[in-house]
């Protein structure tokens, strides 16, 4: 099965070559249709949706795809090789000189890679991992930078592991001279970072481009910049590929003009926008975090999200992932991988028994949304003016099933009368992070899902319990192991029953912390 | 005078080395990069930037080493 939806990727991607660009710009636009009726149109659209919201041809490209697909990354894994050291701008939420197992950003990596040790690295992840559906490559510099290093490692992987799909993360700045190329490695997935579409604030965020053989400052180089990405961007959606949006919310900066960033790209035709929290601690060495540029807080973050969604499709599951990430989202097997362990490796790729463990996958994942189908009924007529969150402690599959001691991350659902729409996740641990290790870790956690009415866990001790019920946190554990959206809807409907009846009263939950980067190996473990 | 890299600036990036029109630039043994001085040309002739210094993301990374005598008069 996957062997047939690579071939027909393939074909997708010759048939767009030639397809008309307004048929293209069209389906786009139908498919974020939904986002712009509000109320319960809104919460099945976004980066949660599924088949019956997506053309045919764009569920097919996204439906395994965890950075694409919200739904998707409960059930299966993406890959980053670090091939693509090199890069041709800088911006100042990037050090590049900072390289640390236990740090965890965007662009940091223990190990670079040839990429034939990449495509090595592939096939031992995929055999160990069979649902790992995708490979991208983000850095640690700009994989278009490094346009034959990226390449090759896509030709490599195409051809021993062909069920395994491409994607690259790319600045932008080289995009325009390379999206041909891209079109003929069947490369159906591109991300572009576009920060500002305007130079005046795009000189806040970039010092440098260097760009035909010349290095560039402030505003005459953020042009260059925005010129190229927009060109990038406009080239892909000519071609069928889909692009997702990665935006960096900076506070004071960009936060406001974001939403004209999301308007330039989505009439451009970006599927899909991610836009993330500024990460800036100042022990990370950038100049953000040495000039005190803070990041957004949970709610300004959503804020500034949910302004956009009427817009297109947000994503809301980001990790900030390293360069070098392995596994599912929020989890990082990347200490299995490494260049030493994998060399010793005996591969074999068996494309069947891949395909055979991702259809069983695909059952579980089918009964996820059977679960959140049929519990939804019962909310069918009722009416509420209540929003609530909660957070919730799982390893994955769509259940509730991690013990809340253990979690490292909490994901975070808005539930209404339209149901359980998933908005975020929530790290609660950092090993990198100063000063958060002499405090109690109960303190940090609660603070990171203080703006949630609830926590479900698969179980929770009674200290805890006591402390969660004390900062207003409605410790639930009568659901463990069941579907998360079934859990939520079900806990909703009790909770609006109390409501009703005066047993209790609603009240609106504060702001909560965003802690900074995402999971190590180190924490991992 | 050539440029040469400071050592214990330099990452290892790799962005100098195709830049370089004179092939001046290769990767050592511990993974950063070295600049032969027979070979630089200080990209006089080729380029209005030296190119290893407009692509370097590290400032003060690639230098003028003034150990050598110029490539070639202005």
């Amino acid at each position: 099965m996957q062997t047939e939806q690579h071939q027909s990727g393939a074909d997708g991607a010759e048939n767009h070559a030639g397809a008309n660009v307004d048929e293209i710009m069209q389906k786009v636009a139908e498919h974020k249709g939904c986002g712009t009726s509000g109320g319960s149109g809104k919460a099945s659209c976004g980066s949660g949706a599924g088949e019956n919201d997506l053309p045919t041809e764009i569920w097919e490209k996204v439906k395994n795809h965890p950075c694409y697909s919200e739904e998707a990354h409960h059930h299966y894994a993406r890959m980053h090789v670090a091939v693509a050291p090199a890069c041709n701008i800088q911006c100042n939420y990037c050090n590049r000189k900072y390289d640390c197992a236990n740090e965890s950003r965007p662009g940091v990596v223990s190990e670079k890679l040839t990429p034939e040790q990449a495509a090595k690295k592939v096939l031992a992840v995929a055999s160990t991992i069979p649902q790992m559906t995708v490979l991208g490559i983000a850095g640690p510099g700009d994989p278009l930078a490094n346009p034959e290093k990226t390449f090759k490692t896509f030709e490599l992987v195409a051809k021993y592991a062909p069920d395994i799909k491409l994607c690259v993360s790319t600045n932008g700045l080289t995009l325009p001279d390379h999206v041909e190329r891209l079109s003929k490695y069947n490369i159906d997935h591109v991300t572009i970072t576009i920060n500002m579409v305007d130079p005046e604030v795009g000189a806040k965020i970039y010092p440098w481009v260097y760009y035909n053989k010349k290095r560039y400052h402030g505003v005459e180089a953020a042009k260059i910049l925005t010129d190229r990405q927009l060109q990038g961007l406009e080239m892909l959606t000519e071609r069928g590929i889909l692009s997702k949006i990665n935006s960096v919310m900076i506070p004071g900066i960009n936060d406001e003009h974001l939403v004209e960033v999301n308007k330039a790209v989505k009439s451009r035709g970006a599927f899909l926008h991610n836009i993330m929290p500024l990460i800036s601690a100042p022990e990370h060495g950038t100049v953000f975090g040495l000039t005190g540029q803070r990041g957004p807080t949970a709610q300004e973050l959503k804020a500034l999200q949910d302004n956009c969604e009427g817009e297109m499709n947000m994503m809301r599951h980001c990790r900030q992932c390293r360069a070098d990430a392995v596994g599912l989202l929020g989890e990082d097997r990347s200490a299995e991988f490494t260049t030493d362990k994998v060399m010793e490796m005996e591969v074999s790729y068996d494309l069947e028994a891949r395909k055979a463990y991702q259809e069983a996958v695909e059952k579980e994942r089918q009964a996820v949304v059977d679960a959140k189908k049929a519990e939804l009924a019962g909310l069918a007529g009722e009416h509420s003016d209540i929003k609530m969150l909660i957070a919730v402690a799982t390893k994955g599959s769509g259940k509730v099933n991690e013990h809340f001691g253990h979690a490292k991350e909490f994901q975070v659902y808005e539930l209404s009368t339209s149901g359980a729409k998933f908005v975020g996740h929530r790290r609660v641990d950092l090993y990198c992070q100063g000063g958060y290790g002499e405090e109690d870790s109960l303190a940090t956690i609660i603070r990171a899902i203080n703006d949630c009415h609830a926590v479900f866990v698969a179980k929770i001790g009674g200290c805890p319990k006591n402390d969660l019920k004390a900062a207003g946190i409605d410790p639930v554990d009568q659901y463990a192991g069941e579907f998360i959206e079934q859990s939520a809807i079900a806990y909703f409907k009790d909770y609006l029953d109390k409501v009703k009846s005066g047993e209790i009263q609603h009240v609106e939950r504060g702001d909560a912390q965003i802690r900074q980067g995402a999971l190590t190996a180190a924490e991992a473990a | 005078m050539a440029y040469k890299i400071v050592k214990d600036n330099c990452t290892g990036c790799s962005a100098c080395e195709p830049e370089c029109p004179n092939e001046a630039i290769s990767e050592s043994k511990d993974g950063l990069f070295i600049i032969d001085p027979a070979k630089c040309t200080e990209c006089i002739g080729h380029h209005d930037q030296p190119q290893c210094v407009a692509v370097c993301p590290i400032e003060e990374t690639c230098v003028i080493d003034d150990n050598y005598p110029r490539y070639q008069a202005a």
